[in-house]
């Protein structure tokens, strides 16, 4: 209960703030730039060329919608005010990572809308398109915790951001770089990969590994947030 | 009640509070003091369970605040210095959510402490929008929204107009008839007019914890008589004819801005030397202009015991 009351204030502020609008804009003009440039050129009625983009649309728009989470509360020194409430570390982190997660969501939310064009010029595949949105609900859940987590160790914004950025990015682009790397250790990079298991889904096969993955990155990182909060006391 | 057992407290090499112990019972004010960077401030964050003791315990009616922090939190209500709070939220949306937090109903309670703490004109401000003043009032509006049975304010006051700080002190003098209230200040006089006790701590070290009067009396000489004389005879006579009066310590002569001398002479214990000095000093042909009797200061007090560290 507690962690929802922080998770309404933390949307409420949110929601306040330009940031919130100035991110959520940003990404759907870059997106529906790489969507539509190459929608009419493939002449194809999907979305895979937008869904094979968003890792790294992400790993850019996550972090910097969640590196003044905790940076600014520290920064400012509210940190001490809300802290000092009764409320556990897991509550507040909770409570601020729902609130981040449905932010995220509500940026994506209008590339449902690229569903339109697909049905309008063609008769489109739906499972893969629905598989699509089901990754990227994952991979926003697990950058999310990534981002959160980048924002716990330090007050400053820029830091922050670059953080969760370079995680993110490395886990969105580790399978391009396996084909420099010896045979031997491929197998296990390659399950590291966040866009290797993001496409997976999206082809329409929900695939326990997946899940799994994503699942236990985001529970990784989330845990890691908790702890850095309960040692910010010692 | 506040139980404070050998609390220490590092960060890296540097303790910033040393093996300080005190308890503190309920329906006490006590003014908790120091030169900056004594440990004040860190005392008060351990208490709060804002950060964890290197070693030591704290008790919050016996709940220790490392083991149950949930349960031994909502026993106190907290100010931080400088009352840092959500700037871009609306005072009466901040109250709402602090009593959400508590589990209290907020159509009782941000009334009723909008009133108490004298917001009625600000509430739909943003807070970021508010005088230091204002905030200060928010921040207490906050700590009181638990009926805390435990006060803990770091620098209440600093930054009031002196209206806004008479009320402050009202209402931490009334919470602490029936709670128990720490209040940390640098402003000696606000300890003599609304705390009972004083905790003084120097270099992390406590170094005093008494009533005011103990603490007032603890160093030797505890008073002093501020004599001015004319400028008809030297003044070293007159601090002769001073010293030659059983009970006086010393006496040093200044020369005030008017042409006129000023003596003060300090006295053993409370020793009445005024009616035979002025008897004497007017005998051997001096004019008086003024006497004064004053009692040792806690500003005194706490400069003896700060400033030896």
């Amino acid at each position: 209960m507690t962690a929802i009351t922080i998770m309404k204030r933390e949307l409420k502020a949110y929601f306040t703030a330009p940031v919130a609008y100035i991110v959520t804009a940003l990404f759907l003009i870059v997106s529906g730039i790489l969507f539509f440039s190459t929608f009419f050129l493939y002449d194809r009625a999907e979305l895979r060329q937008y869904f094979s983009l968003l890792p790294i649309l992400l790993s850019f728009f996550i972090p910097a919608l969640t590196m003044r989470i905790f940076a600014e509360e520290r920064r400012v020194g509210s940190i001490e005010t809300l802290m000092t409430l009764p409320v556990t570390e897991a509550d507040v982190v909770t409570g601020k990572y729902l609130a981040s997660l449905f932010s995220t969501l509500i940026m994506i939310a209008p590339t449902l809308l690229y569903i339109i064009p697909a049905a309008v010029f063609g008769s489109p595949d739906y499972g893969p398109i629905v598989g699509g949105f089901v990754g990227a609900i994952f991979l926003c859940a697990s950058f999310t915790a990534i981002g959160l987590f980048a924002t716990s160790i330090t007050k400053n914004q820029i830091i922050a951001f670059f953080t969760g950025f370079i995680i993110c990015i490395a886990l969105a682009m580790i399978d391009s770089f396996l084909i420099f790397l010896p045979s031997s250790i491929v197998s296990v990079l390659s399950y590291l990969s966040a866009s290797a298991h993001f496409t997976s889904i999206s082809r329409g096969i929900l695939d326990t590994r997946d899940v799994i993955y994503f699942v236990s990155l985001t529970a990784l990182f989330f845990a890691m947030t908790v702890r850095l909060q309960q040692n910010s006391k010692n | 009640m506040i139980e404070v057992s050998h609390v220490s407290r590092n960060f890296g090499d540097f303790r910033a509070v040393n093996d300080v112990s005190f308890s503190i019972p309920t329906g006490q004010i006590v003014g908790l003091l120091g030169p900056n960077g004594a440990g004040k401030t860190t005392t008060m964050r351990m208490i709060t369970g804002f950060l964890s003791p290197s070693s030591g315990t704290v008790k919050i009616d016996g709940i220790d605040i490392t083991e149950n922090p949930v349960e031994a939190k909502k026993k106190i209500g907290y100010m931080p210095e400088s009352a840092p709070l959500y700037g871009e939220m609306i005072v009466e949306d901040y109250l709402v959510y602090i009593a959400n937090i508590y589990g209290q109903n907020p159509a009782e309670k941000v009334p009723a402490l909008c009133e108490e703490c004298g917001l009625k004109e600000v509430m739909s401000k943003n807070i970021s929008e508010l005088s230091r003043g204002n905030r200060q009032r928010v921040a207490l509006a906050h700590a009181l929204m638990n009926d805390p049975e435990i006060l803990i304010l770091d620098e209440p006051t600093s930054g009031l107009d002196p209206n806004q700080v008479e009320d402050v002190r009202a209402i931490i003098r009334e919470i602490g008839k029936t709670r128990t209230v720490i209040v940390s200040t640098h402003i000696l006089s606000e300890v003599e007019t609304i705390c009972s006790r004083a905790i003084i701590i120097s270099g992390g070290k406590l170094v005093a914890d008494s009533s005011i009067e103990e603490l007032k009396n603890s160093i030797g000489t505890s008073s002093s008589v501020h004599i001015t004389v004319g400028s008809g005879k030297p003044a070293d006579e007159a601090a002769q004819i001073a010293k030659s009066i059983s009970g006086v310590a010393a006496v040093s002569v200044n020369q005030t801005e008017d042409g006129l001398s000023q003596l003060v002479v300090s006295v053993n214990g409370d020793t009445e030397i005024r009616p035979a000095l002025i008897k004497k000093l007017v005998e051997g042909g001096f004019d008086l202009y003024e006497a004064a009797l004053n009692k040792n200061s806690l500003e005194d007090v706490f400069h003896t015991l700060t400033e030896a560290k």
